[in-house]
């Protein structure tokens, strides 16, 4: 068929291939404006179509973005706000239990301080000293004896007297002063537990700045959040992608947990409800296993609402205290009544499993072995029967972080998502644009010949008519060209003027209309 | 905030309404039509001729099939004698409990019945009713109404029918597999292994024609590679 029409013009394919080119190029050269006009227009709707999607999907991500933010922020307020009533309900219980009691200590305070003033006093008050008996000693001494018997007796006896006396009123004034000294060593319990109601009053008081400081700190921090400032919502998505990560390490390992339950129950299941019923494809006794595990889950979810631990359910959360009490007591009920059975279910595993192993060793020939302390494992699998439910009990904590943490990073998986959507559009349309220019150039390459006769044909003619009239066209083509650029100048001046814009939406703009300048091919001599 | 609760139980809303299309469709699924996953299998063993020294196989293959089968799979013990085609040709038949505990006492009541009937077992009988053997297994296997159905055949494959007995019939195997095991090899065999193997194509061909699917498993210890009972 090729062939056939390759040699329609002549016998040689040479000749024939020929004169289909030149057939080829002349349509093609006839052809080139409509050719031209098709390929740039469809380079530019394309273009533009994907330009105005990614500028619908750049709004949508801005409201993703500010949804985002919201929930952040309003997740986080609440949060700030629980710690900060926290705070408060920390310093109400000190001021309760400490400054309560201020009265009292005041009182102990005061009771001390007036004993030590009276004791105070009592050492104050102390004896005159003795008077000044060495002098009229030493003037006695000091007497001329005369030589009279007489008046040395009497003198002798005066001394005496005055000795006597003087040793008296020393002896009265040491025992004052040991009086005195016995009344400041009893103070002494007096000041000890005066300094340790001291030092009671300032621990107290450090608590108290201690919660002070956190509050202001949580206060900082829920501004930021009120004020919605950058650095909070940072905090906050880190916050939350760290609680993610570590509530989904701990859902796994509790996942597990589960696993290891199940395998645990449900083969003596099948001695409850039969080992070949099916629902679907799946046995029922491994059904009613995972009801059993999925029902001490939920009570241990009860549990830990009705104890206020965690927040999922509003029904729980808003009932009175006294219900709570009786839903907590219900649901652990159920927990241990579970945990029992499950317990007694791991019995009969091992039972089961001793009477299979027996009979696989029995039909494969060999003699039953006795088992020495089979009583290990069946303790040992009992108690995790016992133990296991109550560890999934605890599953609530990590799967509230969970939940939390899965909106935040379900926004940042969509965010991420519309931005690679955005960025692939925007690609596909600059691509797009830049082949049809590149397709019009190759179009161009494929008529070279015709378009260089015509460019020839065209200067030889321009030469031959209008050498007078260049001078007078150049110079009317410069001043319109210095009009034009003027006027622009003017505008753009204006422009920014009256409408301050951003650096970015500026920069955008400009790279927009570079792009729509490229656009706009001039015509050729040929298209014209 | 009243938005964000406002929006919070929206989005709770939607999710309860996932979660019960989720659960409503696997429902469906699950209540379409049962699937039977009960097995049964009954195994027919030769007893005629040489072919009766090889009960021992049979014993293997009886104590295999108890270790395989669980609760609510049937299993039942036949031999193929001069007439096989009679009750007294069941040696054993058993279907297992739901429970697991009653079902390994039943094994092991079989497992001493199937050994009782070897430890007694005498004469080896003159002529041999396979037929008649396959078509009593049938029975029992359309009988109990098993999801998957077995025939083992411990035999040398070599029919010997009395002339009293009519056996050109059709077998109607439908959705059996029949699986020939230790399909011991005859001295004439061995001078004409062509018989041998026109024997085993002729029943393969005759298990097919009626429906059944055929295997070949001539070593005891391939039958669990070969996967059968899975």
């Amino acid at each position: 068929m090729f062939t056939d029409m390759l040699t329609i013009w002549s016998a040689s394919p040479a000749l024939s291939l020929a004169i289909w080119l030149v057939i080829i190029i002349t349509l093609l050269y006839a052809g080139r404006p409509h050719a031209h006009q098709l390929l740039r227009s469809t380079g530019r709707a394309i273009h533009g179509t994907l330009r105005v999607a990614s500028g619908s999907i750049r709004r949508l991500e801005e409201r993703v973005i500010n949804r985002n933010n919201d929930v952040l922020l309003a997740q986080g307020r609440e949060d700030a706000e629980n710690a900060i009533e926290r705070e408060f309900t920390r310093v109400n219980t000190i001021v309760e239990r400490d400054l309560s009691q201020y009265p009292v200590l005041h009182r102990k305070l005061t009771e001390t301080l007036e004993k030590i003033e009276t004791d105070y006093h009592n050492s104050i008050e102390n004896k005159p000293l003795p008077p000044a008996w060495q002098e009229v000693m030493d003037t006695i001494r000091n007497l001329p004896s005369s030589g009279d018997p007489a008046v040395a007796n009497i003198l002798e006896n005066i001394k005496e007297v005055v000795e006597n006396s003087h040793e008296q009123t020393l002896k009265a004034y040491q025992d004052d002063t040991n009086e005195r000294h016995g009344i400041l060593k009893s103070m002494r319990p007096e000041w000890r537990s005066l300094n340790q109601n001291m030092q009671k009053v300032q621990q107290t008081i450090t608590g108290l700045e201690d919660s002070a400081k956190t509050i202001d700190r949580r206060m900082d921090e829920y501004e930021s959040m009120r004020k919605g400032e950058d650095k909070a919502v940072n905090s906050l998505t880190s916050s939350s992608l760290t609680q993610f990560f570590i509530s989904g390490l701990v859902l796994t390992i509790a996942a597990f947990g589960g696993i290891i339950n199940f395998h645990l129950i449900a083969m003596p299941m099948a001695e409850m409800v039969g080992g070949n019923s099916y629902i679907g494809s799946m046995p029922t006794s491994d059904i009613a296993a995972l009801v059993i595990i999925m029902v001490e889950i939920t009570m241990g979810l009860f549990l830990l609402e009705a104890l206020q631990i965690t927040k999922l359910f509003p029904v729980i959360r808003n009932l009175d205290d006294r219900m709570r009490k009786y839903m907590g007591i219900a649901a652990l009920t159920i927990l241990v009544i579970f945990a029992g059975i499950e317990s007694s279910l791991a019995y009969m595993r091992d039972l089961l499993a001793l009477d299979r192993e027996a009979l696989t060793q029995s039909l494969a020939g060999a003699a039953e072995a006795e088992s020495q302390f089979r009583w290990i494992p069946s303790i040992g699998q009992m108690m995790l029967g016992f133990i296991l439910p109550f560890a999934l009990a605890f599953v609530g904590i990590p799967l509230e972080s969970f939940i939390h943490s899965l909106r935040t990073v379900l926004g940042l998986v969509a965010l991420g998502v519309l931005r690679t959507l955005r960025v692939t559009l925007r690609l596909i349309g600059g691509s797009s644009n830049h082949l049809s220019k590149m397709l019009v150039n190759l179009y161009d390459v494929f008529i070279m010949v015709p378009l260089s006769i015509e460019r020839m044909v065209k200067y030889r003619l321009e030469n031959a008519s209008s050498v007078p009239q260049e001078t007078a066209e150049a110079e009317t083509v410069v001043s319109a060209a210095e009009e034009v650029e003027k006027a622009e100048r003017e505008r753009e001046a204006a422009a920014s003027k009256s409408k301050p814009q951003s650096k970015r939406k500026s920069r955008r703009q400009k790279t927009d209309e570079d792009e729509l300048a490229d656009e706009d091919l001039s015509l050729t001599a040929g298209e014209a | 905030m009243t938005h964000i609760t406002d929006t919070k139980m929206r989005a709770a809303l939607q999710g309860l309404r996932l979660i019960t299309a989720v659960l409503l469709g696997w429902l469906l699924v699950g209540c379409g039509e049962p699937t039977n996953h009960s097995r049964a299998a009954f195994v027919l063993m030769d007893i005629s001729g040489s072919y009766a020294a090889e009960r021992d196989q049979a014993r293997r293959l009886t104590n295999y099939l108890l270790s395989q089968l669980d609760t609510g799979d049937s299993l039942a013990v036949g031999f193929i004698d001069n007439s096989s085609f009679t009750e007294r040709n069941i040696i054993a038949q058993v279907t297992f409990d739901e429970r697991p505990s009653v079902a390994s006492q039943q094994k092991r009541i079989f497992q001493r019945r199937v050994i009782g009937f070897m430890d007694n077992f005498q004469t080896p009988s003159y002529h041999s009713d396979i037929t008649g053997g396959v078509l009593l297994a049938r029975d029992y296997l359309e009988e109990v109404d098993a999801g998957q159905k077995h025939l083992f055949l411990l035999s040398d494959l070599h029919e010997d029918v009395p002339p009293r007995l009519e056996r050109d019939m059709k077998l109607n195997l439908s959705d059996v597999q029949v699986v020939a095991i230790n399909v011991k090899r005859q001295r004439s065999d061995n001078e004409n292994p062509q018989e041998y193997e026109q024997r085993l194509a002729s029943w393969e061909k005759r298990v097919e024609e009626n429906g059944g699917r055929w295997a070949l498993v001539n070593n005891m210890e391939r039958l669990e590679k070969r996967g059968v009972l899975r």
